[in-house]
């Protein structure tokens, strides 16, 4: 990795270079919450002070840039009783500007699913490759959990990584592409002192976390636990909507639907992200439904972050972000749902 | 001074310049591009069952497409929607593709009104399949349940297509009535296969059913073969693999030589959409084909 120095100023320039030419998504303010606090949003901007570097967190992840909510998979012409199939990529180069490690991290998790492993998935490498990363560092976020799950930092998966020095940013370089578009403006090679507060910085934030959780063995734990009322308490509180998955930023599971022109001469081939907590995720033709309580698909939804993704790629899902614990209308979060599973484990 | 932002071509990528082929799957390629195929065959097995052959209409794109036994495809309906079906026919007809088919749901409804000639969409094949290479020289148990005849047939095809190489071989068949009978029209070919030995039983026999009456599993109890040399294959219901798996248990036949098809639900075939995901196993890359201590150890399964 190559490490350099850039003042904000020059940060901003070159912000405004990219944004002469392409399209620039970054984090928002579009409101404030009940208790007064900043809500942001990862949104399209037209200039660098539409950008607020300085949020804690977004209410949605920019998951939807990669994997978006709705998305053609194909086309249909229907032509005296034969069809032609169309399919299009994405492939309008955008840059995603201060992406915290939680959400590179999960990108790189998504990509693991869909851009490495069976079945390469050329819609969402498409706009993976498309993208140019630059990452910030970070307080901890109100309830974030991050560092209990080593997505605190983060260390390739974007192009450029900044760390706040006061007037300037620490920043480190994983792409020649990075290297290439830093050039665009003056920048100055990393000193000592440039070095020893980064490594400051790095330190007050690690130590700044406040909600952990406990994933000693949680992937037996979870086996284990299979049977415990635990699932039945949270899953009695659930409503089934789905909106954890929503704002998740690594989970990827979808439904697709096909829907014809009301002059059948067109159909659609559209892909919609789902969530295993909504009720048909698992019904079958005939009716049979393989997961038919809220609690039996909230524990779905755990075991697939913490155990499953684990068999998988040696690794949780979960990034730690806390949005579903934000996001849950009843109040189910990761910290508390996990903690009450281990107390189950103690207090038999 | 602006710059463009660097512009990747997915479709201009390396591996995208060869054809679609299903059965390499770590290649970047179409994976939603489907093959166009056609209804060239409609044959009615039951009330709710009807047989398609299905026949991919590039030549390169058929010639492409080769499959092992327990395998499924995704069959499309362009403009309807897009269902999981096993196939059904000898791995071996290269011709066309048969896929047994229930009127279950919106997709198979539009099917089953399909006529010759029609035009769908054919992605695959996907997921694991019988290993019927390592059965070879050992005692053969096809048991199927109700529709699970269907991804049997392919197995059956492929051990009677290569007769010699396996010991004795039983067909084990149960319908809950004589009407839901798939295949009839077969049985007396393969029963007149110099040792192959076919078994069929209802649950509820009409006036003119002479044949066993009850459940597979009272079949399984007629069958005599050393458990330690026999492989077996059950296809059906859940609650039906369920008791013929432990029945072959106690008859002393390893679980690890036990393999059952799972029926999930399915919108990719890829590993990719979670509707079929068992626990963390997805029934679409794992699966469908498991083996029964697998079975066991996967939470939700049956």
């Amino acid at each position: 990795m190559l490490f350099k120095t850039v003042t904000k100023d020059n940060f901003r320039r070159l912000v405004e270079i990219i944004l002469e030419a392409n399209e620039v998504v970054g984090p928002k303010k579009v409101g404030v919450d009940r208790r007064g606090k900043a809500m942001h949003q990862f949104l399209p901007v037209q200039s660098f002070d539409e950008l607020d570097l300085s949020y804690e967190t977004t209410q949605y992840s920019a998951k939807t840039y990669f994997l978006p909510f709705r998305e053609n998979l194909s086309t249909y012409r229907f032509d005296d009783g034969d069809w032609t199939q169309e399919i299009r990529y994405r492939v309008q180069p955008r840059a995603l500007i201060g992406l915290h490690a939680c959400d590179i991290d999960a990108l790189l998790k998504l990509d693991k699913v869909l851009a490495r492993d069976r079945f390469p998935s050329p819609y969402y490498l498409s706009r993976r490759r498309n993208t140019f990363i630059v990452g910030i560092d970070h307080m901890p976020c109100e309830g974030g959990f991050c560092q209990s799950l080593g997505s605190d930092t983060v260390s390739h998966g974007f192009d450029l990584f900044l760390t706040d020095l006061g007037d300037r940013y620490f920043v480190a370089i994983d792409t020649d592409y990075g290297f290439l578009t830093l050039q665009k403006v003056p920048v100055s090679e990393v000193t000592e002192e440039d070095r020893r507060q980064y490594l400051a910085v790095r330190r007050e934030i690690a130590a700044a976390f406040k909600t952990r959780i406990n994933t000693d063995n949680l992937p037996n734990l979870l086996d284990i636990e299979f049977d415990s009322p635990v699932w039945n308490k949270w899953g009695d509180k659930c409503f089934s909507c789905g909106s954890c998955a929503m704002v998740c930023p690594t989970c990827y599971c979808y439904g697709v639907t096909e829907r014809v022109s009301m002059d059948f001469r067109e159909g659609s081939k559209v892909r919609q992200l789902y969530s295993c907590n909504l009720a048909d995720f698992a019904m079958v033709a005939g009716g049979h439904n393989f997961r038919p309580t809220r609690h039996s698909r909230l524990k779905y939804r755990y075991y697939h972050q913490h155990r499953g993704f684990v068999e998988s790629y040696d690794e949780p899902k979960c990034v730690g972000c806390n949005r579903c614990g934000r996001a849950c209308l009843a109040g189910i979060n990761p910290p508390e749902v996990i903690a009450d599973l281990r107390q189950a484990e103690v207090s038999r | 001074m602006s710059i463009l932002l660097h512009r990747y071509e997915v479709t201009k990528d390396s591996d995208f310049m060869a054809a679609t082929d299903f059965n390499r799957r770590a290649r970047l390629q179409h994976v939603d591009r489907a093959y166009k195929a056609e209804i060239t065959n409609v044959i009615q097995l039951t009330q709710m069952e009807k047989l398609f052959h299905v026949r991919i209409m590039n030549d390169a794109e058929r010639e492409r497409f080769s499959f092992l036994p327990g395998q499924f495809v995704m069959l499309e309906v362009p403009g309807y929607g897009e269902v999981p079906i096993s196939l059904s026919g000898s791995p071996s007809n290269k011709g066309y593709i048969e896929l047994c088919i229930r009127k279950a749901g919106t997709v198979t409804s539009v099917l089953h009104q399909a006529r010759r000639g029609a035009r769908v969409g054919i992605r695959g094949p996907f997921g694991t399949a019988f290993p019927l290479e390592s059965m070879k020289g050992h005692n053969m148990l096809l048991i199927a349940g109700g529709l699970g005849l269907a991804p049997m047939r392919s197995p059956v095809f492929y051990v009677t297509e290569h007769r010699a190489e396996y010991k004795d071989v039983h067909i084990l068949y149960g319908a809950r009535d004589p009407s839901q009978l798939l295949f009839d029209y077969q049985y007396e070919q393969w029963n007149r296969i110099d040792d192959v030995n076919l078994h069929i039983i209802v649950e509820k026999p009409d006036d003119k059913w002479t044949g066993d009456v009850g459940l597979i599993t009272k079949l399984l109890d007629k069958i005599v073969v050393p458990p330690e040399e026999t492989f077996a294959i059950v296809c059906g219901p859940p609650v039906m693999f369920k008791f013929v798996c432990s029945q072959l248990s106690r008859m002393g036949v390893p679980m690890h030589r036990m393999f059952v098809s799972l029926e999930r639900r399915m919108h990719c075939g890829m590993g990719k959409c979670c509707r079929c995901n068992i626990g963390s196993t997805y029934t679409c890359i794992d699966g469908p084909v498991f083996d029964f201590w697998t079975v066991m150890n996967l939470k939700e399964a049956i």
